[in-house]
């Protein structure tokens, strides 16, 4: 909603003379894909709406307080090197005291009111029965995407449908950890939620414009969270229907790449992958089925190419140090095979 | 010393806060209210320590060495028949009824809880048989009453500690 | 009233042999020279901090480089706010507090000096149990080293599982070691202040440097306890097979950061109330009028001590709390800004009407009335829970709390060094220089903590070793890293003077500043003994009340 999103340069001023800071706030041509101040779904909205009024509040305090300090360090500065009176001693004054007690309560008051409500509206958002459910597991350095209802199970790359606020369709996204702590940040689709093991988050969204969102993960889980990066496609509802009966079929095969699902499916790949229609079920690495649907691998570190796949299942240390695929140590024709295996899973 | 006692407080606070917020949650194993028995005669121990080490600083504020000596042995004796009734607690729980730290979050907060104040008993029984020794070897007298009131005031945090950990533990958490 | 020390008749023997010289700093129970050695322990662990960061920043001044790898770069960020938080700000800040309470209530020492000179080890050997862990962390598989789990070490990371060799233990130990070191000064701080004060000295007419690090010490007794509790757990979990945190076993992650937070966020007003102290002794004396509304400064220090206590989980906003529990966390995060706001405002009211004297120490407290407002001002941000769910764990966080620790007590800091520097050592520093020092730091400062603030907004999440292009980043993670050197040619400037001025510096005698409270009664450097004999005071401002008999304060107090 394009219209409800106003230039809040002024605001920005808040931050000491951030001109540049006025720039942020357009969402048609974002300066950044992850800029916060470009919200198109309604949690991020409502947050920059309340943004506005602390940016305003805490930007007036700044200037008032900034002036009387800039004016009393260069109005009482010591003049007359030959001045040696001390000035009048004022040890305190209660008008003035009780004066810069009250007004910041007051303050405090105001902004404590309005938080409250964006904090109730946003947690207590009740779940419409045509909201799509999809549980999110945040893995050591992957994401696992579950729709139940829909019954897809996918990796890395999120496919939600595109809300039009006259009828919304969110999507409420159920968070859990499969090993250490995580977070779901996609700042211009909503603030970031925990994934937290043993303890289940709910957070929403609704985006009103298709598009890729992006987003990384934003709680330090080990050695590569920084490459944890999130893909949101918010398609619209045909679309999404689309990928999702693509989604539900299993594995279609083509006899040429047999060589390579052998690779696959004897060495220790079926551990930890999964390909819907063959042996292998492994849950601690991603879903394997559709990989050719996805743009990018290894959870957006590089873009899903022949090349890269092949460098990647070589040595995934070599993009990913650190990362919980071990190299398997095959030799070249064997991971041409390989690649060439899971180039068909579309 | 009451800064060691606001300080130490604060220790057992967290670990009583764990206790209190996992009962209830272990998913298998022991549970409390099958296993735990009501350790009446350490804890009659424990806090009659309290008024015999009162007794023993009395005595020597008012000079009487020898009062305050036996008084304090008998503290003494009281504090390690405390940590003797702990022991036995513990064999039984350990041997006959399976639960030890790793066994689940009662095992482990328990022991944690219950261990860290008994660890706190043993620091201050030493304490006090270092006091003893120096009795009986003649270096202690009136003019260290004051001195001997701080050890005391430790003691009493124990047994104060001990107060709380019993009725979080063997009353409230069964 | 007279507090003038006795001058001693020079020696005639040579000074004694190294050996003898190191031999009485190891074994002293001096409050002055422990603080001396508390400073310079933390100088050096400032440094090494700081290396840490700027090999941060190298890495990070581009979008996808190499300049350290992904280990590397996790001990860096782990290292660098471990050593800043525990071995560089309390150690000073304990250093200060500990030479300059005794002097300024008119005691000849601490309450305890074995127990001071015991914590002083105590961390001492807490910092190199830490640093040690670069050689010793091996574990399995080389996963050892030094800890990479960040400082606030979130559970599940620390388990067993996923934390494997000792590089955690050495975070862990190495901070309970320090702890009891922290605790041990906390106790000799509160008795000290207590029942050491000199005659005259009511608890209301006690300078507020020691006020504010009373109230700072009872704060650690508090908050360092649950840290340590904490810590116990977690070894219980890595060793003994407990479950305190081990989230299959039904175990709670968040319970850790509650315990965490409850020591962390008092911790961080641990660190910031001695900045204050030094702020309200300097900013008078350079404006040359006395405190404006001492009480309301007493008042609002307790205040924030109190609600310290309960704002922690604000730390927390992204874990999922329920939403009342959001919302009580607001609410004392934002009432903890109005004491905070109203020192603001009474030391800009004590430089209202006065006559300010831009020396370098002025320069570094004036610089941090701005910074701090700032700092202030996104902490209110950051304490409005939506907006924190933006802000959170991004880079505008760290911008925020860097701004309070580097803009702010920092600042305050290299002015309290400027400031006493002359009676610790007897000889007065280079004004040119600390003037240097000054501006090159303040440049650095602004350039990378101002900057910092956009990648934040543009989403920027924190510990990340590299990121993508294209995310609007680049330029601004460019400008940071160029800060960088300025302040470490600002810091290099600031050591090059004093230890030059240590030997060259000219005599400054007893009281340069013209200065009103105790320590500047005795000689530069102040004698063993402190005071020749004890003085007996009648006001806050007892040296004043000496240099006006016409016009002394206890006529107005």
């Amino acid at each position: 909603m394009g219209s409800r999103i106003r230039i809040i340069g002024l605001r920005a001023t808040a931050l000491h003379g951030g001109a540049a800071l006025a720039a942020l706030a357009q969402p048609r041509a974002p300066l950044s894909p992850t800029n916060i101040f470009a919200p198109v779904s309604t949690p991020s909205q409502w947050i920059i709406e309340l943004s506005r009024l602390v940016l305003m509040v805490t930007g007036a305090i700044f200037i008032v307080v900034f002036t009387l300090l800039a004016y009393a360090v260069v109005k009482f500065r010591k003049r007359r090197a030959s001045d040696v009176r001390e000035p009048a001693q004022v040890y305190g004054s209660t008008q003035l005291e009780l004066a810069w007690t009250v007004i910041p309560i007051l303050i405090v008051v105001v902004l404590f009111l309005a938080t409250a409500r964006v904090i109730a509206d946003i947690q207590g958002a009740v779940r419409p029965s045509n909201a799509i459910e999809v549980t999110v597991i945040g893995h050591q350095f992957w994401w696992e995407y579950r729709y139940p209802s829909l019954k897809v199970v996918t990796a890395n790359e999120l496919h939600i449908p595109v809300s039009d606020p006259t009828h919304p369709t969110p999507t409420f996204l159920t968070l859990l950890s499969a090993d250490t702590d995580h977070s779901f940040w996609v700042p211009r689709l909503a603030g970031k939620t925990d994934l937290i093991p043993n303890h289940p988050n709910l957070m929403w969204v609704d985006p009103h414009e298709t598009g890729l969102y992006l987003g990384q993960c934003a709680q330090y889980c080990g050695t590569q969270h920084a490459m944890m990066l999130l893909r949101v496609y918010v398609q619209t509802r045909d679309e999404f229907n689309r990928w999702i009966q693509q989604q539900s079929r299993p594995a279609q095969f083509n006899g040429a790449v047999s060589e390579g699902q052998r690779i696959f499916e004897r060495t220790a790949c079926i551990n930890c992958h999964a390909v819907a229609g063959t042996a292998a079920n492994g849950t601690f690495g991603p879903d394997l089925t559709h990989l050719m649907s996805r743009d990018t691998i290894a959870s957006g570190a590089v873009t899903n190419t022949p090349e890269n796949l092949r460098r990647w299942i070589q040595d995934p240390g070599v993009i990913k140090p650190g990362c919980k695929m071990p190299a398997m140590g095959l030799s070249g024709p064997e991971v041409n095979a390989l690649t060439q295996f899971l180039e068909t899973l579309h | 010393m009451y800064g060691l006692i606001a300080a130490e407080s604060a220790i057992f606070t967290i670990f009583v806060v764990a206790y209190i917020f996992y009962l209830g949650k272990s998913l298998t194993g022991p549970q409390p209210q099958n296993v735990l028995r009501i350790p009446i005669f350490s804890t009659i121990c424990l806090l009659s320590s309290s008024l015999t080490i009162h007794f023993a600083v009395r005595s020597l504020n008012s000079g009487g060495v020898r009062a305050f000596a036996r008084w304090w042995i008998l503290t003494i004796a009281l504090g390690a028949a405390f940590l003797a009734g702990t022991l036995l607690e513990w064999r039984h729980l350990i041997f006959e009824e399976g639960l030890t730290i790793r066994t689940n979050l009662f095992g482990t907060t328990y022991y944690s809880l219950v261990g860290l104040h008994a660890f706190h008993v043993t620091v201050g029984l030493v304490a006090l048989t270092t006091a003893a020794a120096f009795t009986f070897l003649g270096y202690i007298g009136r003019q260290h009453a004051e001195r001997v009131k701080v050890l005391s005031m430790y003691w009493h945090f124990v047994d104060g500690v001990w107060v709380v950990v019993f009725t979080v533990v063997y009353v409230i958490g069964r | 009233m007279a507090a003038e020390s006795i001058a001693l008749p020079p020696s005639d023997a040579s000074p004694p042999p190294l050996v003898e010289r190191l031999h009485q700093w190891v074994t002293t129970v001096d409050h002055k020279r422990l603080g001396i050695m508390y400073i310079i322990y933390a100088l050096i662990f400032l440094i090494v901090g700081g290396v840490e960061a700027t090999i941060m920043r190298i890495q990070l001044i581009r979008p996808h480089n190499d300049f350290v790898s992904p280990q590397v770069f996790n001990r860096m960020f782990t290292m660098h706010g471990t050593t800043m938080i525990f071995f560089v700000a309390m150690p000073i800040l304990f250093g200060f507090a500990n030479y300059l309470i005794p002097l300024m209530i008119g005691a000849r020492d601490m309450a305890f000096p074995r127990l001071n000179a015991f914590s002083f080890w105590m961390t001492a050997f807490g910092g190199l149990l830490l640093y040690f862990s670069f050689l010793g962390g091996d574990g399995l598989y080389g996963a050892g080293n030094a800890p990479d789990v960040g400082w606030f070490a979130y559970a599940p990371l620390t388990a067993q599982t996923f934390s494997r060799g000792h590089s955690t233990d050495f975070w862990i130990l190495s901070l309970l070691v320090s702890g009891v070191g922290s605790i041990g000064v906390a106790i000799n701080i509160v008795a000290t202040v207590l029942c050491m004060r000199c005659r005259g000295m009511t608890l209301g007419k006690m300078p507020l440097l020691p006020w504010l690090n009373l109230v700072m010490a009872g704060l650690v007794i508090l908050a360092v306890s649950p840290l340590t509790a904490a810590q116990l757990m977690l070894l219980v979990d890595r060793y003994l097979g407990g479950h305190f945190f081990d989230t299959q076993a039904g175990g709670s992650a968040v319970m850790w950061m509650h315990f965490f937070w409850v020591f962390g966020h008092p911790e961080v007003y641990i660190l910031v109330l001695p900045a204050f102290a030094f702020a309200s002794e300097i900013i008078p004396v350079f404006s040359r009028k006395a405190i404006f509304g001492y009480p309301i400064m007493v008042a609002a220090t307790i205040a924030i001590g109190f609600i310290s206590m309960s704002v922690w989980a604000h730390h927390m906003f992204t874990v999922g709390m329920s939403a009342p529990g959001n919302t009580f966390f607001v609410l004392t995060t934002m009432a903890i800004a109005v004491p905070t706001g109203i020192k603001i405002f009474n030391w800009l009211a004590t430089m209202w009407g006065g006559q300010i004297h831009f020396r370098t120490p002025m320069l570094f407290c004036i610089a941090f009335l701005f910074q701090f407002l700032i700092a202030g001002l996104t902490g209110i941000m950051l304490g409005s829970a939506p907006f924190d769910w933006h802000l959170g764990n991004s880079y505008f966080v760290i911008a925020h709390f860097h701004y309070v620790i580097v803009g702010g007590i920092l600042f305050t800091l290299f002015g309290a060094f400027y400031y006493w520097f002359p009676k610790m050592s007897g000889r007065m520093y280079n004004e040119t220089l600390g003037k240097l020092h000054f501006w090159l730091f303040f440049i650095g400062f602004h350039l990378t903590f101002d900057f910092m603030h956009v990648p934040g907004l543009l989403g920027m999440p924190r510990r990340i070793y590299t990121y993508e292009p294209g995310r609007g980043w680049d330029i601004w993670n460019l400008i940071v890293t160029i800060g960088v050197f300025f302040q470490a040619a600002g810091v290099l400037v600031f050591i090059g003077n004093l230890l030059w001025s240590l030997r060259r510096g000219p005599v400054s005698g007893s009281d340069p500043w013209d200065a009103w409270t105790l320590e500047w009664s005795t000689t530069s450097p102040p004698p063993a003994y402190n005071f020749a004999s004890l003085p007996q005071v009648r006001s806050r401002r007892p040296l004043w009340d000496l240099k006006h008999p016409d016009d002394p304060d206890w006529q107005y107090e």
